[in-house]
């Protein structure tokens, strides 16, 4: 794991991370592109595609007109955002039960997503998806984005977002590989444990730019391998590694009768 | 120092064992001696210690190199953004890295292959000074007590050690009395709260209306004071002891406070500085409406009068009792009924 | 005083000729130099790669304070506020934060190499404190503690103690919200300390937490009064190690009465000075490659936010383990006032105890041995099973604190529960140690066994052989003097023996029941022992065989008991 984190900040890191990011901001604007249109005005028949899917996939836990049961909430009012939030992470369909939905390769296609967030957002109104413009993280100040960052996820999430333990189990994701879009909607709407940071206290263009201060640090650590940005235990364990690890080898060469 | 090449050191073992009286140990076997030495490849092969020779110099080359390198990526890469900077420290510190490994495996190498690689023997001593030496140090210290009179003189030895135990008292007091501060311990026990001021989110200073919070909301809050008190370090001391954490949740879900009355429909306020030792309690779950400290992981229910339910915490977090003005702004209604933070003896005092 | 200068073998009145020459010459008319390279240049040292360890450590402390001067021009520690002016990085741009942690940034940005001086400085304080640490397992490991060095032992203690300090006020300087959350969490500490706690907060910050001193102040204590002192304590140290002469492992020729290895000058210069470079190099490659205490990460210190992974440098981790660890049942009120034993067990009566441990060792070790010997010659860990045993299991009560002291790490990286590592740990810190213990004793007791066998019936060595009547076996080999000696060259101490009760006319001895407490802890040490392989066994063991005639040693059917079952020793 940390092996892979040291290698997230090779030499040749800042090149790759560059074209990852070329990627990414394409593929995300692939994908965004159609969504603001059709959170205002899904059509009628995604609305029915959706409730298909979601009588499919989602009614056994939420209710056949998610209006939640024991074991799952109700889904109406909690908006697009939400929706495209849970099902775009592959958090939702749950896998099976646990401390917390994992993520893992969406389940749904982009137009399924679509169809069911369509669907989910006509049971009540809740917050949409974000537009390609208000996760922009070109258009943020990253010096504000920390010290928001600082005061409302960095206990959760680690203060440049490698992720953190909560109790029972749970956990803070790290938020490296997160996109835009869902680092914003998560905010908005307050997946699982997280709690809610709403438009009133977190302000549109404060969740750009604490995006933006989250995009800077995957430019990687300015003294070199980042060892996970884990702080002073990683960096610890790292000085036995190789620190006393290379001393040792030393000495027992010094130590050693030549032939 | 024995030169001792080809030693046939009589083992003192056995003697020694005898000599303490620890282990009677007749019955022992004899030291071997230290065993012969081997010459090495470079003892006896002329052209392996030209090479060892060649090495150790190539050491030494790359060594300088490495020290030209490391200056000239000083000149050649200044730091910078976060990219530059870390090939500067990269460039440069891989530069003076390979000058000391140079040095050092260089020494080491010629050292091990070269130097002469034969042991040697040295005796060792008992620490302890012989009897003679004793003696004359005894009657030396006596000599000096007798001198100075000491023994004799009991005024003085009063007096010296009454001005003795006194002189360190004038660096002390001066010391002890301002270092720290005005020592008004009872700072503890009052905070920037009072009945009536606003509550504002951290760090901007905003002020907060009931109705912008919805339910699984968690805001952190500041008192709200002028603009330019934030920019003091008074206010950085005032705000360690008053920082807030506000969480709405459904009033149902509020099974007990412990100040009743202290939140308004179903927005309570906390300290949020852990009674453990201090730290910043933040991490809120907002389905279980549990508190988790990330420093010592104490774990508090807010939902229930912020009672620890996990962790090395004894006490709840204080509350700060809310309620909303004419303007629909939160406000506080009183000071924390008792010292936030975390537990000292005359706390309850 | 002598006239003679030490770099030429002339007759003493002659004039020396070389500069070289003239130049020792005028030194020695000054300083008797003559005599101190007499004494040193060819001083021997023995050579042993563990014999490194301490190197490392004092090296470490020579890269710190040469990257500190380095630091210590720039960094500025106020704590007044600014606004930081410089482009880099770009999250702190525009922020208002004190001018030590703007120092701090500027230096890492601004001042060319100034971000490898700080990493190096940091690296070399974390392996500083591992160095340390693995060099007094060293020495307690193999005994080298014991008389005359116990003195010594306590010297280096107080050095890892000042390490530490020294470590973390270091740690606060920079002023950013990792380190404040350090120190508010000392505040917690001190706070919870009956009485005086709430004053001594005060004595130490100047008022209350955090004030605007304690960045000053840390810095005092950093640069000046911790430097000062280790330095003061490495000269002691070093001055009683040249007094008592290096330790050795035993093998041949080595005894408590000499030292066998390589003259200082020299071949142990060389060693000793490319030991240094090859510190301070990998302390180097380790600033140039890899990012540590990146503060402008965490941002100025303030004291509402804390990131998720709070923790403390490694040396302090078994603090912050033992504060996690422990359960807040603990805080009691009495006659109204608060006694918060959930702070004060952890974080002062745990360490007191761990350090209590470590700097009585050698006298009690001394105490059940009864031995007043001065020992030169190292132990081999097996052969003092008990004390390697203890050794082990502090370690282990110590990596359990540390390891609970990352437990939020631990969940995210093995995806278990917080609360179930926490409790996990709460148990294996009592057990783990007793655990840890019975099992090196029982290795060491194990190897000690394996160890008389080899020297009593030699090394397999793969050859089979057929007698007459049938009878395969299989032939051994004799270990060499060498070999043998390194096996059989230790004293396997017996329990305390005391005077009895009451003296001859009965009437009762005062300080029995003392000696009767040290007797039990002296059998609690030596009860289990392996007595070494003497002559006679070994003569013995060559006469039971039945196979005299291949001469060799070969394994016997009339196994002797096989060693140290208990204190009845064979023979």
């Amino acid at each position: 794991m940390k092996a892979l984190a040291a290698r997230r900040h090779h030499r040749a890191a800042p090149v790759v991370l560059l074209l990852l990011a070329l990627l990414v901001t394409g593929g995300v604007y692939a994908v965004l592109a159609p969504s603001p249109a059709q959170a205002e005005t899904a059509s009628t028949a995604d609305i029915e595609t959706g409730k298909k899917l979601f009588q499919a996939n989602c009614a056994t836990c939420h209710g056949p007109n998610a209006e939640g049961t024991a074991e799952a909430p109700s889904l109406v009012g909690v908006g697009a955002a939400a929706v495209d939030f849970q099902v775009s992470t592959g958090r939702m369909p749950m896998q099976m039960n646990g401390p917390q939905a994992m993520a893992k390769p969406p389940q749904m296609d982009e137009e399924q997503t679509a169809a069911l967030a369509a669907y989910v957002a006509s049971l009540g109104a809740g917050p949409a998806i974000p537009t390609d413009e208000q996760v922009d993280p070109a258009l943020g100040d990253p010096a504000h984005g920390m010290a928001l960052f600082r005061t409302n996820c960095s206990m959760c999430h680690n203060a440049v977002g490698a992720g953190g333990a909560l109790s029972e189990g749970k956990w803070a994701p790290p938020l490296t590989d997160v996109s835009p879009r869902n680092i914003y909607q998560a905010m908005l709407t307050g997946p699982q444990s997280m709690p809610v940071f709403n438009d009133a206290n977190i302000t549109p263009e404060d969740k750009r730019d604490i995006i933006a201060f989250l995009d800077e640090q995957r430019d990687g650590s300015a003294g070199g391998i980042s060892l996970g940005s884990l702080g002073p235990v990683s960096e610890g364990l790292w000085a036995w590694v190789v620190g006393l690890g290379l001393l040792i080898a030393g000495a027992v060469w010094i130590g050693a009768k030549s032939s | 120092m024995s030169e001792n090449n080809n030693p046939t050191t009589p083992s003192t073992d056995v003697d020694a064992a005898h000599e303490a009286g620890v282990v009677a140990q007749a019955d022992r076997f004899t030291d071997p001696g230290v065993p012969e030495h081997k010459p090495r490849l470079t003892d006896t092969d002329p052209q392996a210690a030209k090479r060892a020779e060649r090495i150790v110099a190539a050491l030494f080359g790359i060594s300088a190199l490495g020290a030209i390198g490391s200056l000239v990526a000083y000149f050649a890469f200044p730091p910078g953004g976060t990219a530059e900077t870390r090939l500067s420290t990269l460039l440069f510190g891989l530069g003076m890295a390979v000058s000391l490994l140079g040095i050092g495996i260089a020494a080491v190498h010629w050292a091990k292959s070269l130097m002469s690689a034969h042991e040697y023997v040295d005796d060792r001593h008992p620490i302890e000074s012989s009897p003679e030496v004793r003696e004359v140090a005894i009657t030396a210290l006596n000599q000096g007590v007798a001198d100075s009179g000491i023994a004799r003189r009991g005024l003085l030895k009063g007096a010296l050690v009454g001005a003795m135990a006194l002189f360190p008292l004038t660096i002390a007091v001066p010391l002890i009395s301002s270092v720290g501060g005005d020592w008004n311990v009872d700072k503890f026990r009052h905070t920037l709260w009072q009945r009536g001021t606003r509550l504002a989110y951290d760090p901007n200073g905003r002020l907060i209306r009931a109705a912008d919070l919805t339910i699984g909301s968690v805001a952190h809050v500041i008192p709200d004071v002028p603009a330019e008190e934030r920019l003091t370090h008074h206010w950085i001391t005032e705000k360690a002891k008053a920082v807030v954490l506000l969480v709405r949740m459904n009033p149902d879900d509020i099974r007990s406070e412990q100040r009743p009355g202290g939140s308004y429909d179903g927005i309570v306020a906390y300290s949020k500085i852990c009674t453990h030792v201090g730290c910043p309690v933040a991490l809120y779950e907002q389905q279980t409406h549990h508190l988790l400290c990330p420093c010592h992981q104490s774990t508090f229910d807010i939902a229930d009068g912020a009672k620890v339910v996990f962790g090395p915490a004894k006490r709840p977090l204080p509350q700060l009792p809310i309620t909303v003005d004419d303007e629909g702004y939160l406000v506080a209604e009183d000071d924390f009924d008792q010292p936030i933070g975390p537990s000292y003896w005359e706390r309850l005092k | 005083m002598s006239t003679t200068t030490t770099d030429t073998k002339r007759p003493a009145a002659a004039a020396p000729k070389t500069a070289a020459g003239k130049a020792a010459d005028y030194l020695d008319q000054r300083t008797s130099v003559g005599v101190a390279v007499k004494e040193f240049a060819r001083k021997i040292f023995p050579d042993h790669w563990s014999f490194m360890l301490g190197e490392f450590a004092l090296y470490s402390f020579v890269v710190l304070l040469i990257s500190g001067v380095f630091l210590a021009l720039f960094f500025q520690p106020s704590m007044a506020l600014v606004y930081y002016e410089g482009e880099n990085p770009a999250s702190m741009h525009g922020e208002l934060m004190s001018i030590a942690f703007a120092s701090t940034l500027d230096l890492s940005f601004e001042v060319r190499g100034g971000l490898l001086m700080r990493q190096i400085h940091h690296w070399a304080a974390l392996v500083f404190m591992a160095s340390i640490v693995t060099h007094m397992m060293r020495v307690f490991f193999t005994g080298a503690f014991r008389k005359p060095r116990e003195l010594n032992w306590l010297v280096g203690m107080l050095l890892m103690i000042l390490g530490l300090l020294a470590g973390f006020s270091g740690y606060s300087l920079p002023d950013d919200v990792l380190s404040g959350n350090g120190l508010r969490i000392t505040d917690g500490v001190v706070k919870s300390i009956p009485i005086i706690g709430s004053y001594m907060s005060y004595f130490i910050f100047g008022g209350e937490f955090p004030g605007e001193h304690i960045i000053a102040r840390l810095f005092t204590v950093h640069i000046l009064l911790v430097p000062a002192l280790i330095l003061a304590l490495i000269g002691l140290h070093l001055f009683l190690m040249v007094l008592h002469k290096h330790t050795q492992f035993p093998g041949g020729g080595r005894t408590d009465k000499n030292v066998v290895g390589y003259p200082l000058f020299p071949v142990y210069a060389a060693k000793m000075g490319g030991n240094f470079f090859l510190t301070f190099g990998v302390l180097a490659l380790m600033g140039a490659t890899m990012s540590i205490n990146n503060v402008w990460n965490y941002g100025p210190y303030d004291p509402s936010p804390v990131g998720a992974g709070a923790q403390p440098d490694w040396y302090m981790l078994f603090l912050e383990g033992s504060l996690r660890l422990m359960p807040g049942q603990t805080e009691y009120v009495i006659a109204g006032y608060t006694l918060s034993l959930n702070v004060l067990i952890p974080a002062v009566i745990i360490p007191g105890l761990l350090f209590t441990f470590l700097f009585v060792y050698p006298f009690v070790e001394a105490k059940v041995t009864g031995d007043t010997r001065e020992h030169h010659v190292l132990d081999r860990p097996r052969n003092v099973p008990v004390r390697t045993g203890l050794g082990v299991a502090f370690l282990t009560a110590f990596i359990i604190l540390a390891v609970a002291g990352s437990n939020d790490l631990v969940a995210t990286h093995f995806q278990m529960s917080l609360n179930a590592i926490t409790w996990a740990l709460r148990i294996l810190f009592f057990v783990g140690p007793v655990i840890a213990f019975w099992i090196t004793k029982r290795i060491c007791l194990g190897l000690q066994r394996k160890d008389r066998e080899l020297v009593l019936h030699g090394h397999e060595s793969g050859r089979i052989v057929r007698f007459a009547n049938g009878e395969y076996i299989e032939v051994h080999t004799p270990l060499d003097d060498q070999e043998r000696w390194l096996r059989v060259n230790y004293d396997a101490y017996k329990p305390l023996e005391i005077a009895p009760a009451t003296d001859a006319r009965g009437v009762k001895r005062k300080g029995y029941k003392a000696d009767k407490r040290w007797q039990r802890l002296s059998k609690f040490f030596f009860e289990d022992r392996v007595e070494p392989v003497t002559p006679s066994e070994l003569a013995a063991a060559h006469s039971h065989g039945e196979h005299d005639s291949l001469g060799s040693v070969h394994e016997q059917h009339d196994a002797l008991p096989a060693g140290a079952s208990s204190t009845e020793q064979e023979r």
